[in-house]
């Protein structure tokens, strides 16, 4: 079997399917490694499906945005799957005083930035969504923010990037980079090497062991987050939501179950096994937070919970883009819970780079190298 | 002669040939049929956590406490490989359906 490619990309992430997908759309040859057995198992089957561009860091918001208007619309017909995607606007909730100043903070930023984001009251937001909780005094609303299925979506690109001969291999953990005569070429796993011409590093938090074996240092953590999916419901409502205090988040997802994420607020301190387990605290936890703002779901039952970790960058933006001291490498990784909507865009920017095309975005604000120490 | 390495997804089961039972709804919960799980093998999912998650066979109400037999038996058939080689997949919290004012109650005895 052909060990060589254009570029290698290591991890079949949301990202990295992506960025596959895109490049065979330009004729590249690509071999995805991915260490787990099941492809997309970190971050991509784990989130909430978020499609955001509001309440993001502005130095996201250009990829945001790039992706929502150019990129998700036509994304199920491109990929031929249904990917749920639906675009039926974000609101951000507040009950009190200091919360409406949360919100008002993150949409003035926002809307600076050319974002059509605004503040609501509550007679506004309970027109657009009628089950809010009597305690709710006002919102902020992006009528062009979504929500779809991430577990599709990086299947879906898996699926058409194999169909365009990407190939795939599961559970091929890679060790190191190697360069060769100074340039990244070779991707030693066990007693296999692959060989491309790029190589785009893409796993996530393990990223960060294989960046280290170049001697460079992508600074993040891992951190737990949890999930909670309901029993299906007739539609209720379409929106993607959150909380100025990051309650909860979550949506109806097509089928009719709710999706609800959270957090117990021990995440730094949870015991790590090694794997990414539920603790008994946090699903009551985020139901407590679910139902303060939407009592009609009291009554509504919980069929199963799960958990992932995130890839947390120090400063909660991701590295994209070259690493001077290593050329031929490209890293895409520390997404830091907000990847899965920036996706489609971040894997256009990544294959133009890989073919030594002009991405249709700058992303230098996202250099592996600008972390400084404080003084 | 070796097994098929199927971890390589450019191994590939040729295109998608209905099959007499094709129709049969082997998830109730999600209503997703043996031509459905075929389907989705022959696209390349060859692990049942793909599949799974493509389908949502499994993650309904009874979470896979009907189908997950039948959906392991039709992807090992389709791979050729006997239904034990292939994984385990996980079961959630809670065992049984739960409403969230149950499931979010710190009162002792409630």
């Amino acid at each position: 079997m052909n060990n060589t490619a254009d570029v290698i990309i290591i991890g079949a992430g949301v990202i990295g399917s992506a960025t596959a997908y895109y490049l065979t759309r330009k004729g590249h040859s690509v071999i995805v490694l991915e260490k787990s057995p099941f492809l997309g198992d970190g971050g991509s089957s784990r989130n909430g499906g978020g499609v955001r561009q509001s309440g993001r860091d502005p130095r996201e918001l250009p990829l945001a945005m790039y992706g929502v208007k150019h990129l998700w619309p036509g994304l199920s017909e491109e990929l031929g799957m249904d990917v749920e995607y639906c675009q039926s606007g974000n609101l951000r909730l507040g009950k009190t005083e200091e919360h409406l100043a949360i919100l008002r903070g993150l949409t003035d930023r926002a809307a600076a930035c050319g974002l059509g984001v605004s503040m609501i009251d509550a007679a506004q937001a309970r027109t657009i969504c009628p089950y809010l909780s009597e305690e709710v005094i006002g919102a902020s609303w992006c009528p062009t923010d979504g929500h779809a299925n991430p577990m599709l979506v990086t299947l879906a690109y898996y699926r058409k990037a194999r169909a365009n001969g990407a190939r795939f291999i599961t559970g091929q953990r890679v060790q190191a980079i190697q360069k060769v005569r100074g340039q990244a070429r070779r991707v030693v796993c066990g007693d296999e090497t692959f060989e491309g011409d790029t190589i785009v590093l893409a796993a996530g938090y393990g990223s960060r062991a294989i960046a280290a074996g170049l001697g460079i240092d992508l600074p993040m953590n891992t951190l737990l987050m949890e999930v909670l999916v309901t029993e299906e419901q007739p539609p209720m409502f379409s929106q993607m939501l959150g909380t100025a205090m990051a309650d909860f988040y979550g949506h109806q997802s097509k089928h009719g179950s709710f999706v609800f994420g959270g957090s117990s607020g021990f995440e730094a301190h949870n015991r790590d096994d090694g794997r990414p387990v539920n603790h008994s605290i946090t699903a009551p936890c985020i139901c407590r937070g679910v139902m303060g703002y939407f009592p009609a779901l009291a009554g509504t039952k919980i069929v199963r919970t799960w958990a992932g970790w995130l890839d947390e960058m120090a400063d909660h933006i991701p590295a994209i883009g070259p690493v001077a001291e290593v050329p031929g490498l490209l890293v895409g990784c520390g997404f830091s819970g907000h990847g899965f909507g920036i996706a489609p865009a971040v894997g256009t920017v990544l294959a133009d780079l890989a073919a030594g095309d002009t991405p249709p975005l700058e992303v230098s604000a996202f250099r592996y190298d600008r972390f400084k120490a404080k003084l | 002669m070796s097994a098929t390495d199927w971890n390589d997804r450019i191994c590939t089961l040729g295109p998608f040939e209905p099959a007499p039972g094709d129709g049969f709804i082997v998830c109730r919960c999600v209503e997703i049929t043996q031509g459905d799980v075929r389907r989705a093998v022959h696209d390349g999912m060859f692990t049942l956590h793909e599949v799974r998650r493509l389908l949502r066979c499994g993650m309904g109400l009874c979470q896979g406490q009907i189908c997950g037999r039948l959906v392991r038996g039709i992807v090992a058939k389709e791979l050729g490989v006997s239904p034990t080689a292939l994984e385990e997949v996980t079961a959630r919290a809670p065992m049984r359906p739960v409403e969230m004012r149950v499931f979010g109650s710190e009162e002792a005895g409630a």
